[in-house]
């Protein structure tokens, strides 16, 4: 199977204009809105979205038909959340989406919400991306403008009312709980589960929550009738994946594929491979929460979910950040702690003392003062923060460098003795530079 | 001590004390490092008077941000979700969330501001101390540390040092959602990339001048070329 296959997200991304409502119904959006809203009731759109079988894109790959069929049926006040908030290392697909694309969103977050019902919907996009929410924002009012939003749209009875919220800065709010709790007008800290939040989610009703990808496909779904659509992709992986490429590559960027293609066509067919004479060292195949799967073993698996899960890696967002051989691993895995731990919230022991103290063990392996001990110590720490957390920031953390450590523990004791060895040169030249020109020769 | 006798000689009998089974605490508290936040054995003070929710009347709001507030209120059900964009609000009129501003947003949406403040410390676009108006975030994070950008944070920060940049926040930032611009930064949101620590000089003297930095690189640029766009991708040329 080769790569060039029909684009759906990234169909027309290139065509000037597309986020203006004019261009974007000229290419045929906002029909499949119009088929859901007058041909179908909500249950029929709630099964084609079921019998798409589209996974979540967001990280955790959970089918969004059943998470939809969660929703409870009354006449309750339901909402509609979108996960806009990208902050992941590595992510970047939701951006042009929303920049390029964003009445693909608001028409799936219309189409979603008539499926459950619900009346509100919310577009958490993370304070950073201010283009992006200018744009989205600017979509929103034109589809108010052409009776897309607001009340008894299309003569169909349903009102929807679809508001942009910005975050601020928390890489914590894209967890859903803690988006949630943001949302709500509180600090961005996750809550114990269940209750889940198609149970008790924003202001405590039944919610559905989706990443801005996922939510993209949903009108592709119902254009396509669900039978065309799963023709595409892997057994248990169907449609296609916007992939993030990024890191040691000759042309980062975004690239739609349809799952099941090898990441080796990805990284090396799509992204242009590392730079010329080199070699990738491993690569991180879901955004740095994945553990890291090295060239040898990665590059001949196919990319979706099972697989990734099978080898011990995941599939997560869909970005593919590669790290060539000239890359030394020590410091990108102190790189990597340090957000983690910048980002943690802090409501969970094992994540908010895990991160601090990963970072400062690291910082012992860089600067050369750390000893052989420290070594199983980091791999326990990681093993005690996996899974014992409200959320998986913290295994977020765990999995990269855990992986790391166990595939190339070598490289690590090396770059601390190296450091060792450099400093105690440095303590004999300052002390006693005539040893250090002429070292002893021990006893033999 | 079943009988209640303190060990560590306190007068306040009268006040519940379980510091008893802190072995060494007073000693560690002399020492300079407060095993605990002072007055965690202190009851609560059911005399003080509670926090108070400044009145409107009594403070002195700009119209503008007071209309702003109050209309991102009212776009939520439950109008504590515009806690967000009302300090984002604030603290573009006041540069940063300064104990008015706080005051102000806290008046018009009825809340204390203590409750402000607990939101205000968690989110890292908001300030509660002064800082620049306008920022230049540079991206350091994992795809950007690939591909050298400690280097072009070093460069721009001496850069604005040399030529003394005032008003302006310059700091290192997590993944800015932009690898495919990598290095990248964030100049008061536009994006600008890729990067390299030559173009530092240029970036801050036209920060300096008022100019649009790097024309032609940002992300919204009309011409902007992402990284390798003039060799396409296979599957676009398939199209």
């Amino acid at each position: 199977m080769t790569a060039a296959t029909e684009l759906r997200l990234l169909k027309d991304i290139d065509e000037p204009g597309l986020d203006t409502i004019e261009v974007y119904e000229r290419r045929g959006g906002y029909s499949a809105l119009r088929t859901a809203l007058t041909e179908l009731d909500p249950d029929e759109v709630l099964e084609q979205i079921q019998a798409g079988d589209v996974r979540g894109r967001g990280g955790a790959g959970f089918a969004m038909g059943k998470k939809a069929s969660f929703i409870p049926k009354g006449d309750m006040d339901k909402y509609l959340v979108c996960n806009a908030d990208e902050s992941e290392p590595g992510a970047f697909k939701d951006r042009v989406l929303m920049q390029k694309n964003p009445h693909l969103l608001i028409e799936g977050c219309i189409i979603a919400a008539r499926a459950i019902e619900a009346n509100h919907g919310f577009i958490y996009i993370r304070g950073e991306y201010e283009l992006q929410a200018d744009v989205v924002e600017r979509a929103v009012r034109a589809a108010y403008e052409r009776g897309y939003l607001g009340a008894d749209i299309l003569d169909s009875g349903f009102d929807f009312e679809l508001v942009v919220h910005r975050g601020a800065g928390a890489y914590i709010c894209g967890e859903e709980m803690a988006l949630l709790d943001s949302l709500d007008g509180k600090r961005g800290n996750p809550r114990l589960k269940p209750p889940f939040p198609a149970n008790a989610g924003l202001y405590q009703g039944p919610t559905l929550l989706n990443n801005v990808e996922t939510l993209c496909n949903v009108p592709i779904i119902i254009e396509l009738g669900p039978e065309e659509y799963v023709k595409v992709g892997s057994e248990q992986s169907k449609g296609t994946k916007v992939v993030s490429v990024s890191g040691n590559v000759q042309r980062p960027g975004n690239y739609e594929v349809p799952l099941g293609v090898t990441c080796r066509e990805i990284i090396y067919g799509l992204a242009g491979g590392p730079p010329e004479g080199r070699e990738v060292k491993c690569f991180f195949p879901g955004g740095s929460s994945a553990p890291v799967l090295t060239g040898d073993e990665g590059l001949d698996l196919t990319y979706d979910f099972e697989t990734m899960a099978q080898a011990g890696s995941m599939l997560g967002s869909g970005s593919v950040i590669v790290v060539d051989d000239s890359q030394p691993l020590v410091p990108l895995a102190l790189r990597l702690a340090d957000f983690y731990r910048h980002e943690s919230c802090g409501k969970c022991v094992p994540c908010r003392e895990g991160t601090n103290w990963t970072v400062k063990m690291l910082e012992r392996v860089e600067s050369g003062e750390a000893t052989p001990m420290d070594f199983e110590l980091l791999a326990q720490v990681q093993s005690n923060i996996l899974g014992n957390c409200l959320c998986v920031l913290g295994d977020s953390m765990a999995m990269p460098i855990g992986s790391m450590l166990e595939k190339f523990r070598a490289e690590f004791e090396q770059h601390a003795e190296e450091a060792r060895a450099r400093n105690e040169a440095a303590v004999v030249e300052q002390a006693a530079p005539e040893l250090a020109a002429a070292p002893l020769t021990g006893p033999a | 001590m079943a009988d209640g006798s303190r060990s560590n000689g306190s007068t306040r009998r009268d006040l519940p004390l379980v510091a008893d089974r802190m072995v060494g605490l007073d000693r560690q508290i002399a020492s300079g490092h407060p095993a605990v936040a002072a007055g965690w054995d202190m009851p609560v003070d059911l005399d003080k008077d509670p926090a108070v929710i400044p009145q409107l009347a009594d403070v002195e709001v700009p119209e503008d941000l007071k209309r702003e507030i109050e209309w991102r209120m009212s776009l939520y059900p439950d109008p504590r979700s515009a806690v967000l964009p009302a300090l984002k609000a604030a603290q573009r009129v006041h540069g940063w969330l300064s104990t008015d501003a706080m005051r102000q947003v806290a008046a018009v949406m009825k809340v204390t501001p203590a409750y402000l403040s607990s939101i205000a410390s968690f989110y890292d676009m908001l300030h509660e101390d002064p800082v620049g108006r306008h920022y230049v975030y540079v991206c350091t994070s994992v795809s950007c540390h690939l591909v050298n950008a400690k280097a072009v944070y070093d460069a721009i920060a001496a850069a604005a040092k040399k030529a003394r940049l005032e008003g302006w926040d310059i700091r290192e930032f997590e993944c800015l959602g932009a690898c495919d611009m990598q290095p990248m930064a964030s100049i008061d949101g536009r994006y600008v990339g890729p990067l390299d620590p030559s173009d530092a000089p240029e970036l801050v003297a036209a920060i300096k001048e008022g100019r649009t930095p790097l024309p032609g690189r940002g992300l919204e640029d009309e011409d902007y070329m992402p990284a390798g766009a003039g060799d396409p991708p296979p599957h676009e040329e398939t199209q």
